[in-house]
């Protein structure tokens, strides 16, 4: 075990883990998150999802050592003093998930989808959104809110 | 009753004060303390429903929301015959200690069947209310007026008493009645559609926010103290024999705790959650494969089917002489349609956790049927029922996976033997492999037209490949209880289905027959309940062949439909011909059908489009569905650019939830009509992630969906209009309704499901040489 710091949402943390065990890991019974989760564990479906020095990384397979010292956003961090990021406004306007249970990365890799593509077409959005599963099959949904965040965040 | 009543957990826990959707760690532990769990009697009005003194009210009830806002659906009909507004309500669903035995979900009866008491208890509380103001105020009950839990006195409205001042913090006392819960009733009568006012409106789900916000408490992520992970180690081929274990080979692992086992059934439990993941991989076991080859190769299966005997068949269905009709007809057809297993594979794994404290059992569990894991585990570890219970809480998609619900007899079985709460969670390769099936059809389908193109005769014969079909949580068959050999002496004799039409055909047989696996038992290949368990398959072959034989007789595959349905006025009390035609009419409007036989006149280019409709009904709930694509000829992609869905299912509580569940679960079809197939070798499952087992993407996601809500019925304003289930039905018609556009786009008819690229561009090419 290792001492490894944390900054998670603005905060640190120290953890005394393994310095390869996965990231998801520790947010979750470490720091208690419950934004990431667990899907796969193998990078294919997305559900563990947080935002990286601006990237969407699947903290499933992402070495907890490795985001040491790194800004590290989770579903939790992505409201600001109280008020929704536009993103999860929309997610609510549009009524997106059914379960729930993949939302986390549905939003998050739409976030980082948007932060280095504002205006995205349709066509940049399923190739952007495409390693992120939804087994409900809210897909329509989701489409339809990230455009709707995209147009608000631009006025 | 010497356990505390459920008002004695609100004064004590806080747990029901707190706000919907919002069940805090710290409220669980204080509540778990109680118990014994005496079952909440569903002949009381306070099980049902408490009114608290700042005139807010819970509702009680013994169902479980699957993400489909049936929650929000339950809030609306019961604020609505209770006469409150809907934002002073919440409810409490599926915890077995507090809340009536519903059944938790499942077969779409949320509404259908469970929806009726929920009314009817509401309706009783404000009869009861009304009551009591008219003995506050010294008046009969109809000179009073109620609106938003507020009575007041009909020509004094300045004399007026909250619900919460009447009853808040005190029980109603109320006896129920009803031969069973399904039953229950008080004498109150229920409203009259046009004077329902919630029912109808979209208020936004409940269980949203907090899924978007992160707030949301998960099954998956309660947390006890001195909590254990475990893991499980499984056979790696379907009925083999455990020899041994080397446990020094795991025992060096920092936080090894103990590896448990139990005939077949392996688990790594350790102090944190990797550890386990790491001692299950590290651990050795030796394993003797079996004598028999467990099952077929997944290529080999229909052949198999065909060829096994059968374990069971259902008496056919029959009307006029088919055989002599078919021979008689001036054009016969034959075709076969063949639907591999496919699983559930839901996004997060199974998994549960259990507290054993205080020689009780809690399992903290998103299991859809709650109360089916309470009776079962009480079972499967002979402890008294009232010392089990379940705390039902969200969890990724279920549609009939946790109805066997592995994991949550795994995590007591665990915490039994540990003594200590026990959180397991499988990973993704065991869930993919070894989840519930759906049952794996092969159908053959003749037809005989006349000369006019008349269908004059109709053969379905399938067989379906579901002998053991797991049931609801019996102890004796879920996977521990079969890997720990406590399973019974005679597997479930499985289901055969037919299709789900109101077309007349003069001469019609229906038969259908189960056939078995080699091995039944220990296997990955198991099958159980997947979202109306054989539907699409059933309809995907019955609803092709009917596009079949529209194109043998050259006619529009609409109008061909609707000449089978208006061949008779004959109808059911629930009006499900009449309403057949309406939804099929209201599909073709909606999506603007061109009317004219398939296939689609040759275009040239390398992206051909079509159009392809199905229909069918579930019980009384009746969908017609258009698929729209476009197949790429050259590299076998079918892209479902427009889907179309007519939908009528009676009376609709909450519009807008149901044209989410109804796109939602036209493309979770459309994802087993593209990708979804179960692989296997001779002896274990070979698709075990999101590579080998791929499912629908954004990619794939259509580029309009339209959900036309129709009220076919002959009188659309009835007053005791029915609320029938809607969970499923939109499942049964979409592979079908691809499957025939693919056909108007290329004329070529694929028959076996999934239509990958490669099955397609064989398909294409071999039809054009």
């Amino acid at each position: 075990m290792s001492k490894i710091t944390l900054k998670v949402n603005g905060a640190s943390h120290v953890v005394d883990v393994e310095p390869s065990v996965p990231l998801l890991y520790v947010l979750r019974n470490d720091i208690g998150l419950e934004g990431p989760r667990f899907g796969c564990g193998l990078g294919q479906c997305g559900a563990c999802t947080v935002i990286i020095k601006g990237e969407a990384v699947k903290s499933c397979t992402r070495p907890v050592s490795t985001a040491q010292g790194l800004d590290i956003t989770t579903l939790e961090g992505l409201a600001r003093d109280g008020v929704l990021h536009p993103l999860q406004r929309a997610w609510i306007d549009e009524q997106v998930p059914q379960c729930g249970f993949c939302q986390n990365g549905q939003i998050l890799t739409a976030k980082a989808l948007l932060d280095r593509n504002p205006h995205p077409t349709d066509a940049e959005i399923r190739h952007g959104m495409q390693g992120t599963l939804c087994r409900c099959m809210t897909y329509y949904r989701i489409q339809a809110a990230i455009k709707r965040a995209a147009k608000e965040m631009a006025s | 009753m010497t356990s505390p009543s459920r008002r004695d957990f609100l004064k004590t826990s806080g747990f029901l004060v707190a706000s919907v959707g919002a069940i805090s760690l710290t409220d669980l532990a204080a509540v778990q303390e109680a118990g014994p769990y005496a079952d909440p009697d569903f002949r009381q009005l306070d099980s049902w429903i408490v009114i608290r003194g700042d005139n807010t009210a819970t509702f009680y009830v013994g169902k479980t929301d699957l993400g489909q806002g049936t929650g929000t659906a339950f809030r609306q009909i019961m604020s609505d015959e209770l006469d409150i507004a809907y934002d002073k309500t919440s409810v409490v669903m599926g915890r077995t200690d507090i809340t009536v035995d519903q059944g938790g979900s499942g077969g779409s009866d949320a509404l259908q069947t469970d929806g009726w008491p929920m009314r009817r208890v509401a309706a009783e509380a404000r009869r009861v209310l009304l009551e009591m103001a008219a003995t506050r105020f010294g008046v009969t009950t109809d000179r009073l007026a109620v609106s938003d839990g507020v009575i007041s006195i009909k020509n004094d409205p300045s004399r007026r008493v909250t619900y919460g001042e009447l009853i808040g913090g005190r029980r109603f006392n109320v006896a129920l009645t009803g031969k069973d819960i399904d039953a229950t009733t008080g004498v109150a009568k229920i409203k009259t559609v046009q004077e329902l006012r919630m029912v109808g409106q979209s208020p936004q789900r409940f269980d949203i926010p907090p899924k978007v916000d992160g707030s949301l408490q998960w099954a998956v992520g309660v947390k006890l103290p001195g909590m254990l992970h475990a893991r499980n180690v499984k056979p790696p081929v379907a009925g083999a024999n455990l020899l041994g274990i080397d446990e020094s080979s795991v025992r060096a692992i920092p936080g090894f705790v103990k590896v448990v086992r139990k005939g077949n059934y392996v688990a790594v439990v350790c102090e944190r959650e990797e550890q386990a993941i790491r001692a299950a991989r590290q651990l050795k076991v030796s394993w003797q494969k079996p004598q028999v080859a467990p099952f077929p190769t997944s290529e080999d299966l229909f052949e198999y089917m065909r060829g096994a005997a059968p374990t069971f068949s259902i008496p056919p269905v029959t009307s006029g002489d088919t055989d002599a009709a078919l021979d008689g007809a001036a054009k016969a057809l034959e075709a076969v349609y063949d639907v591999p297993f496919q699983g559930h594979t839901a996004i997060g794994p199974a998994h549960a956790t259990a507290d054993p404290s205080n020689g009780q059992m809690t399992i903290y569990s998103n299991d859809m049927k709650s109360y089916g894991l309470r009776n079962g585990v009480a079972q499967f570890l002979q402890m008294p029922r009232d010392r089990v219970r379940v705390i039902w809480m969200d969890g990724p998609q279920a549609f009939g996976r946790t109805a066997a619900d592995d994991a949550g007899f795994e995590a007591a079985f665990l915490a039994k033997e540990l003594r200590r709460p026990v959180r397991v969670q499988w990973m993704r390769q065991e869930e993919t492999a070894w989840d519930t099936k759906g049952p794996a059809y092969t159908i053959r389908m003749r037809g005989g037209l006349d000369r006019d193109g008349n269908l004059v005769a109709l053969s379905y014969e399938a067989r379906a490949c579901d002998h053991n079909h797991l049931g609801y949580n019996e102890p004796d068959t879920v996977l521990i209880a079969q890997l720990t050999g406590m399973r019974r002496s005679t597997p479930a004799r499985g289901g055969v289905s037919t299709p789900s039409d109101m077309y007349v055909v003069p001469n019609r047989r229906m038969a259908g027959h189960v056939v078995g696996l080699p091995v039944v038992w220990e296997t990955p290949v198991r099958t159980g309940n997947l979202r109306d368990p054989n539907g699409p398959q059933v309809t995907f072959a019955s609803e092709s062949f009917i596009d079949e034989l529209a194109a043998a007789a050259n006619a529009d595959p609409v109008a061909f439909r609707l000449k089978l349905l208006t061949a008779s006025t004959d109808d059911d009390s629930g009006f499900r011909r009449a309403r057949s035609i309406a939804v099929i009419k209201a599909s073709a409007e909606k999506y603007g059908w061109d009317s004219r036989p398939s296939p689609r006149p040759r275009r040239a280019g390398n992206v051909l489009t079509g159009r392809g409709i199905a229909y069918a009904f579930r019980n009384q709930t009746v969908v017609a569905e258009i698929a729209e694509v476009e197949v790429n000829r050259t590299t076998g992609r079918v892209w479902v650019k427009r889907l179309v869905c007519a939908h009528d299912c009676g009376l609709v509580v909450n519009p807008e939830a149901l044209r989410h569940t109804i796109e939602c679960g036209m493309l979770h079809s459309l994802s087993r009509a593209l990708h979804e197939e179960v692989r296997f070798d001779g002896e274990k499952v070979t698709s075990v992630d999101w590579i080998s087992h791929p499912t629908l993407t954004h990619a794939d996601s259509p580029e309009t969906i339209d959900v036309v809500l129709v009220n076919g019925d002959p009188n659309p304003h009835r007053p005791d209009l029915q609320h029938y289930g809607a969970g499923e039905t939109m499942c049964k018609p979409t592979i079908a309704a691809v499957a025939n556009a693919i056909y108007d786009a290329t004329g070529v008819r694929i028959r076996r499901v999934p239509f990958r690229p490669e099955r397609v561009l064989t398909a294409i090419k071999a039809t054009s040489a």
